[in-house]
């Protein structure tokens, strides 16, 4: 552990806004994406088992 | 050999595919979680701090495997559009489509984070410079492929344009890839080489990869996840398809 406070950590060095803002979008985006797959899947199963009658259409009005 | 053939073509049909994806994601997205929480408590918190660059340059830890994913994304995109315009596979065109929004991410994370490091670093957030220009067009053509794809109805045809457009587009690459050796660039060169090893100190150097590992199986368990997906709507109409929706969890 390189750091002596964690107001230090954060300050990186006086850099923080171009560290945090790599790690942060970074984060960020990838977490979009986990969430956007999920809901894409949760979608197609809507749709799919409507479309085969599986599923009553009014199931979905909610979702 | 037959038999390993065999093996391999049982993975070609997407109901045996499916399942697969299905057991190995859940797997691959603890590993993708444990090693990036490994790799950002050793680049943020133990590796040492740069001589020249300060704090600034820990912003590598998220750049360079990003900058990699990106390129390699897209060449695994190029490999499974090859097999698709050759073996006619119906699994290939899916894979490509499954891949190509992760590999869109890591190349505008590679921008993004190189912009942000760019500006303390040279003063400018971007320059018309080889490598970040020819990483700019791996951006556009992950855009173009999906765009692309998308705008095809039939399945089959979309398969067809987006591979040649995958395949095309693969030599931008290494491109890329030696672009700070052909010409004159302010970006740096590599941190770590093929051919003469690291150049970084060891805890910077773990830590990279740990993230670059991260990486990879983040972008490998969202592939699979995605392709999941892309395979329940083009299969929709087979038998497998129509017992499965009867059977599985929604929250699956």
């Amino acid at each position: 552990m390189i750091w002596n406070s964690l107001s230090e950590f954060w300050a990186m060095g006086g850099y923080a806004e171009y560290v945090w803002g790599s790690f942060g979008v970074a984060a960020l985006f990838m977490a979009i994406e986990v969430a956007q797959v999920s809901y894409e899947r949760k979608q197609t199963l809507l749709r799919l088992r409507m479309l085969q009658g599986v599923q009553e259409p009014a199931m979905d009005s909610h979702a | 050999m037959t038999l390993h053939f065999k093996f391999w073509f049982r993975f070609a049909s997407p109901q045996a595919f499916y399942a697969l994806a299905g057991r190995l994601w859940p797997g691959l997205a603890v590993l993708a979680t444990l090693l990036g929480l490994w790799g950002l408590w050793l680049g943020l918190c133990v590796a040492p701090t740069d001589f020249q660059q300060g704090q600034a340059y820990r912003i590598i830890f998220v750049h360079v495997p990003a900058s990699w994913m990106s390129m390699v994304i897209y060449m695994a995109m190029a490999f499974w559009a090859l097999l698709g315009l050759t073996f006619n596979t119906r699994l290939s065109g899916m894979m490509t489509q499954a891949l190509a929004p992760t590999g869109a991410l890591f190349a505008f994370l590679s921008l993004w984070t190189g912009a942000l490091w760019g500006k303390p670093m040279w003063g400018a957030w971007w320059v018309w410079d080889a490598r970040l220009t020819s990483e700019l067009i791996l951006f556009f053509l992950y855009l173009g492929f999906i765009g692309l794809t998308a705008a095809i109805d039939d399945p089959r045809r979309a398969d067809k344009a987006g591979g040649l457009l995958a395949l095309v587009g693969a030599i931008n690459v290494p491109i890329i890839y030696f672009s700070v050796r052909w010409w004159n660039t302010l970006h740096q060169g590599a941190s770590v080489s093929m051919t003469q090893g690291s150049s970084m100190a060891q805890t910077m150097l773990t830590a990279m990869l740990l993230m670059a590992l991260s990486f990879w199986f983040y972008a490998i368990a969202v592939a699979l996840y995605r392709v999941r997906t892309l395979i329940l709507v083009r299969e929709r109409n087979t038998h497998w398809v129509g017992e499965l929706l009867k059977t599985e969890e929604l929250s699956q």
